[in-house]
């Protein structure tokens, strides 16, 4: 154990070794600060054999340091300055620059004042083996430690400082080569002061210190030309080591007062619209608003100032002629800000690094660009709502200034959110160092305009990232899905019988009897995915006498268990939806009815709705019916299994289904597609992913389906006759044509197909014809791409719209509701009372009679709708990263087929559709890129070939990895292409 | 910043060039203040106190009944001098930070003063902190050993304390402030003669298995601290003598000084 010494310090270094300050504090109070630093003899120059220290010590550089440089014969040890490492750490860190380096405290010190980020990458290179650097902690040494003179600059004390340990360090070389006795003296190595600074090499110069430009000094290297590449062009004299302490000014412009706001939109001067962040380009956003066909397009920190994802905020226009198209290039906020500091809060308004990045990165080619690309530009003038809350996000461990697990200090980091439409977190935490890999909640408090990011504070912690249950909390969280388990007020609200509760046996005393349809004789049957636990619906078909059939869709009586205005009720309509996790299932209502009471399980009797119709063979409706009833299933068919069945009502259902989807065909309904994939597990303990597949589809699938949709379309004419102003439908708006535009420029291009939108039939039609007799996939690509350029659907109430805007795009069908899925939805519910009011079996509850209330509760179901779909994608891509991940480790390299859906100026979008996967490769270099043509030209792998082109819809093979960010710990899917070319040189 | 100082580089350096088991320049000046039977200036780095020690006298009256029939009661008074620290602030005596510090001194000193030899009379013990720099309570009770020793009062042992640290793995001896902000800590007095110890004090989390590592140390940097009051005090105890033994009036030359 090394030995426990009091140091003494002599009373008359008191002067260099104490100093006293006074510092004024963000808040204006004054702190005295008290330092002392003690003074050593014991700091070794690191020089191998050196007998002037002490031997004992570890020693990193040579005897002789390095000859081989033209302008140091005798052999030389480079010292550089502060603006070498901020500005040519690229060089620094090549393999071929090789001198034996010698890195001062007082540059140490400097780098981690300016940039972090920088300072963890010298850290790192003094710690690898291979290079020689020796970190020579100059401030301690008591021959070299210096003082800031009255009239000095932070700055030039540590010039004068760093030239003090270059003269020093000649000096002691004459120590460390005694002269040898009899021989003739030795010719001496050189200590080389390295600096771009012209002033601190002109006093060196003076001071007959050794020293060179970085860029002269690389000519003369052997290997300059490899070198040479690496010098940075910023590396100038203009950066200066450190910075004197600017004024907080302000970055972002202020907001107008609201009441400007509300009358400049109400004047139509001003527009008001919801904030959506672009995720490829962390520069642009774009605010819809009515007034334009197009959104608003903001462009760059200054224009977008301060919105948020989601934010409702206020937009000015600007001249026409300032109108710009968006980028084409990917910009990835992490790249370009990786150097940035979280820590810089009171010297960020004159960052120029930033500035220049950020502004280099916007500069696209808008000359070039077909005036009808652009866009209506603007900027934020105000926010009329936040929509912050909690995000889930990643500490980014290079922001840190002490990674000490033990640290209790308060540090400023970044956090980076998961989702990659949110600006990074500026937030000030003790325990930094204990979150980083760990996935954790932070909110958004502030967001001032003297600050480059908001500020925002730590939740709590979610567990460690990559962890299913971290992921799959946070993927709760981030869309906002109510989990909590259901609290007892709710459960008290389940029949008390429990698992027993049964069928009363039949008698018109009974309340459950009055007005029911004794259906227990009929012949029905459920037919659902394996391992269906919620059964909701059943069908029944049968012919009648008179050469008709009675087909029947029977779904479970919800609404006898859920009543209005109870806890159960506000807590589904809170919920909105169940939502499917690949591993879990988040119930809108609790299990016992979910999977029990009102699950239409065989040979049970239960409670159901019935929707009954007459049709003739060609399955035209004769007459429909509606009725509360009581059915007892008489089998449950898995999808599969009823395919092979057909006995007869099987038969029935199907022909009458086949002839129904002809109709619906004809009348124009739309075949879409998305990418669907199918997680398998292994086992549900270990929910470890072990393959990706994609669904397929059953003929029986869309019997169900058929008959659904048959049975929501007669409901809805029912509840919108009975009740026109509050009946809970569901529609799907015609997506305006200019969605459309975009696809239909590439399909001519580069297909010659054309895609005629002028209704959904013509849609269908032209769909039908977009085939590629090489690749049978292309169609469904297309499908997809042509379904991201429609609307999504929505419930809304009746007397809100008007009736000519009743109907649903894709489904070709005029009016349209959810009636099928009670236990999953809440629309559901409600449109099951409102039928059973419409048959007269219970008065309407009054809340259903308010338009305002049903609005508001369409509002947030259709919320919840949109949340619990992104919820469940989110999971799967979750599940498909950890399958790639499984992959990877087993395979040597996953490579996939995919299609190329966007290029960039420096990447592609591609869609792998065996894994319903989307991604991005990157290209370091600049491409050829036609954004006329969509095509980008990118130089083959081989040398001397001509350039390869690559054009969106092109078939492209990938290559799929997970890598884990260094900074985030969060695993990211990344892609590079195999062919026609290998990406990775580029 | 306070936080962008590194606390200890990679070379094994803390943040003012000490090695992790040095401690920082102690001074130590018996200069007589006022009445005071005994009293020192104790400097340890940046940190400054100065203690008097009053008594043993006969308790004041009106607190009489708080005295002991068997024993001297210890009375602790700490104040700190509106300049000594960061943030200009006067604390007053009811300052909970101050009567805190004060109650863990007293109750430090408690089983190592003889107070079985002085019943129903108290001892003062009063202590204006004059600088800081971290380690305030180990350079009070330092400090304070000394102040006892110099008025003439018999203690069983000496009380040497010491704060320390962990840094990551390493553990840290005698914390400056702007370590104290940042790692945790723990206080101990011991009585190097004996090695028993009086006082531990943890105001931070520290995990049990670093615990008893820095315990030990600091246990450890106790005897060097002994050491350096023991010699002080001695040399000042020679004067003394030198001064009684030249009777009233002389000036001792001290031989040293002359070669």
């Amino acid at each position: 154990m090394p030995e426990i010494t009091i140091l003494k310090r002599p009373r008359e270094e008191a002067v260099i070794t104490q100093r006293m300050f006074f510092k004024k504090t963000a808040r204006g109070k004054v702190i005295k600060v008290l330092r002392e630093r003690y003074l050593r003899d014991d700091i070794s120059c690191g020089i191998d054999g050196c007998r002037a220290c002490n031997t004992t010590a570890q020693t990193i550089l040579s005897r002789s340091g390095d000859t081989t440089h033209k302008d140091f014969p005798t052999g030389h040890y480079i010292l550089p300055d502060t603006n070498v490492f901020l500005a040519q750490m690229d060089l620094i860190e090549s393999n071929y620059f090789t001198p034996p380096i010698i890195i001062l405290q007082t540059v140490m010190e400097e780098v981690r004042h300016r940039s972090l980020p920088l300072y963890s990458r010298l850290k790192a290179l003094t710690t690898t083996d291979e290079r020689k650097v020796w970190v020579f902690y100059n401030e301690f040494r008591s021959e070299t430690a210096i003082v800031r003179e009255d009239d000095e600059t932070p700055n030039d004390r540590n010039d004068r400082g760093i030239r003090k340990a270059a003269e020093w360090y000649n000096a002691h070389l004459t120590l460390a080569h005694p002269p040898i006795r009899g021989q003739p003296k030795l010719a001496l190595p050189k200590v080389v002061l390295i600096t771009d600074d012209f002033a601190n090499r002109q006093k060196a110069e003076r001071e007959k210190i050794p020293c060179i430009s970085v860029r002269s000094y690389v000519d003369g290297m052997k290997n300059s030309d490899q070198l040479l590449d690496l010098l940075s062009a910023t590396g100038s004299d203009e950066v200066e080591p450190t910075r004197a302490v600017a004024g907080r000014t302000a970055l972002y412009a202020d907001y107008l007062p609201m009441s400007t706001l509300v009358a400049g939109v109400k004047a139509g001067q001003l527009h008001q619209g919801h904030f959506n962040a672009n995720q490829f380009n962390y520069l642009e956003g774009t605010v819809p608003v009515p007034a334009f066909t197009k959104p608003v397009l903001l462009m760059g920190r200054e224009n977008m100032n301060r919105a948020v994802q989601g934010d409702v905020v206020v937009v000015e226009v600007f001249d026409e002629r300032e109108w710009k198209a968006p980028t084409d290039e990917v910009i990835d906020q992490e790249a370009t800000l990786k150097n940035d500091d979280a820590e810089d809060s009171e010297e960020e308004g004159d960052d120029l690094m930033v500035h220049e990045h950020e502004s280099k990165a916007l500069r696209a080619e808008h000359a070039k660009k077909a005036p009808t690309e652009k866009q209506p530009t603007g900027r934020v003038v105000g926010i009329i709502k936040r929509n912050w809350r909690a995000y889930v996000c990643h500490i980014d461990s290079t922001s840190l200034t002490s990674s000490n697990a033990t640290s209790l200090g308060l540090q400023t980091v970044f956090a980076t959110p998961v989702s990659r439409l949110l600006p990074r977190i500026r937030l000030r935490t003790r325990q930094a160092p204990s979150l980083i890999g760990n996935k954790i909640l932070v909110t958004i408090d502030r967001w001032e305009i003297t600050s480059r990011y908001p500020e925002g504070h730590f939740v709590r912690t979610l567990g460690k990232a990559e962890s299913k249950e971290a992921e799959q909390e946070s993927l709760l969280l981030e869309f906002e899905v109510p989990y909590r388990p259901f609290g007892k007020a709710i459960l008290d609200c389940l029949p008390p019988e429990g698992e027993q509760w049964v069928v009363p046996p039949k008698s018109a005393a009974i309340p459950e009897w009055r007005d029911r349809a004794d259906l227990r004789d009929l012949i029905i049957c459920s037919i659902d995915p394996p391992g269906c636990q919620d059964i909701d619906d059943a069908l029944h078909a049968r012919r009648l006498t008179n050469g008709n059939i009675e087909a029947g869709v029977h779904i479970a009586d919800v609404s006898h268990f859920v009543h209005p205005e109870t806890a159960m009720d506000n807590e589904a309509a809170a919920r909105g939806s169940t939502v499917y996790l690949v591993d879990k299932r988040i119930d809108m209502l609790p299990a016992l009815l979910g999977t029990n009471l009102c699950s239409l399980r065989p040979h049970v009797e239960r409670l159901a709705f019935s929707v009954i119709w007459e049709m003739t063979v060609d399955a035209e409706i004769v007459d429909v019916r509606f009725t509360k009833s009581v059915i007892a299933s008489k089998a449950a068919f898995e999808y599969g299994e009823a395919q092979l069945r057909k006995d007869d009502p099987i038969r029935l259902l199907n022909s009458l289904a086949q002839k129904l989807k002809a109709k619906r065909m004809a009348a124009g309904a739309l075949n879409l597609a998305s990418p669907e994939v199918k997680i398998h597990l292994d086992s549900s303990e270990s929910s470890d992913p072990v393959d990706v597949e994609q669904k397929a589809l059953h003929e029986t699938n869309s019997l169900v389906e058929e008959f659904m949709l048959l049975a929501n379309t007669s409901v809805a004419r029912k509840t919108q006759e009975s009740f026109p102003q509050t009946s809970v439908l569901r529609r799907h708006l015609p997506p305006p044509p200019t969605n459309f535009e975009k696809l239909q420029d590439i399909l001519q291009k580069r297909k010659g197909l054309k895609l005629d939108v002028s209704s959904s039939g013509a849609l269908a039609d032209s769909l039908d014809k977009c085939l590629d007799p090489k690749e049978p996939a292309f169609n469904t690509l297309v499908r997809i791409m042509a379904t991201r350029c429609m609307l999504s659907a929505e419930y809304f109430s009746s007397g809100s719209v008007s009736r000519d805007t009743f109907g649903h795009y894709g489904l070709a069908s005029p009016i349209y509701t959810h009636f099928t899925s009670p236990i999953r939805r809440y629309a559901d519910i409600l449109v099951h009372r409102q039928l059973a009011a419409a048959i007269g079996y219970t008065p309407l509850h009054p809340s259903l009679h308010s338009k305002m209330h049903v609005e508001r509760i369409m509002e947030v179901v259709n919320r919840r709708h949109r949340m619990a779909q992104m919820a469940g994608r989110a999971s799967v891509e979750f599940y498909v990263g950890l399958a790639l991940k499984g992959r990877n480790e087993r395979e040597k390299e996953v490579t996939e087929d995919a299609f190329v859906i966007r290029t960039f100026r420096n990447g592609l979008g591609v869609f792998v559709s065996k894994l319903g996967l989307e991604g991005l490769v990157m290209f370091k270099r600049d491409t050829q890129f036609d954004a006329e043509n969509y095509t980008i030209s990118v130089p083959s792998s081989d040398v001397g070939r001509p350039d390869v082109t690559i054009s969106v819809f092109d078939k492209v093979t990938v290559r799929i990895e997970v890598e884990k960010d260094k900074n985030t710990q969060r695993g990211r899917v990344k892609m590079t292409l195999v062919n026609p070319v290998d990406s990775r040189a580029l | 910043m306070s936080s962008r100082i590194e606390l200890l580089n990679a070379g094994l350096l803390r943040s003012d060039g000490r090695r992790p088991y040095e401690l920082r320049t102690i001074a130590i000046n018996f200069e007589a203040q006022g009445t005071a039977d005994g009293s020192v200036t104790y400097s340890h780095g940046l940190t400054q106190v100065r203690v008097s020690v009053l008594g043993p006298h006969e308790a004041k009256p009106g607190t009489r009944r708080e005295t002991f029939h068997d024993r001297a009661i210890l009375n602790v008074e700490v104040q700190l001098a509106p300049f000594g620290v960061g943030e200009r602030r006067r604390r007053g005596r009811g300052d909970k930070r101050l009567l805190e510090l004060a109650a863990s001194i007293k109750s430090t000193f408690e089983p190592v003063v003889q107070t079985h030899l002085y019943p129903r009379s108290t001892i003062d013990i009063f202590i204006h902190v004059l600088q800081l720099d971290g380690g305030l309570l180990p350079a009070c009770i330092n400090a304070s050993t000394l102040a006892l020793a110099t008025a003439g009062i018999p203690l069983f042992d000496f009380v040497c304390a010491i704060s320390g640290g962990v840094h990551g793995t390493q553990p840290l001896l005698d914390l400056t402030t702007v370590e104290e902000n940042d790692v945790p800590s723990v206080v101990v007095g011991v009585m190097p003669r004996t090695g028993r110890v009086t006082l531990v004090q943890m105001e931070t989390r520290l995990h049990m298995d670093r615990f008893e590592e820095v315990f030990r140390v600091a246990c450890d940097a106790g005897k060097v601290l002994w050491s350096e009051m023991r010699g002080a005090l001695k040399e000042q105890t020679g004067d003394l003598v030198d001064k009684l033994e030249a009777g009233p009036g002389m000036v001792v030359v001290k031989e040293t000084e002359e070669m």
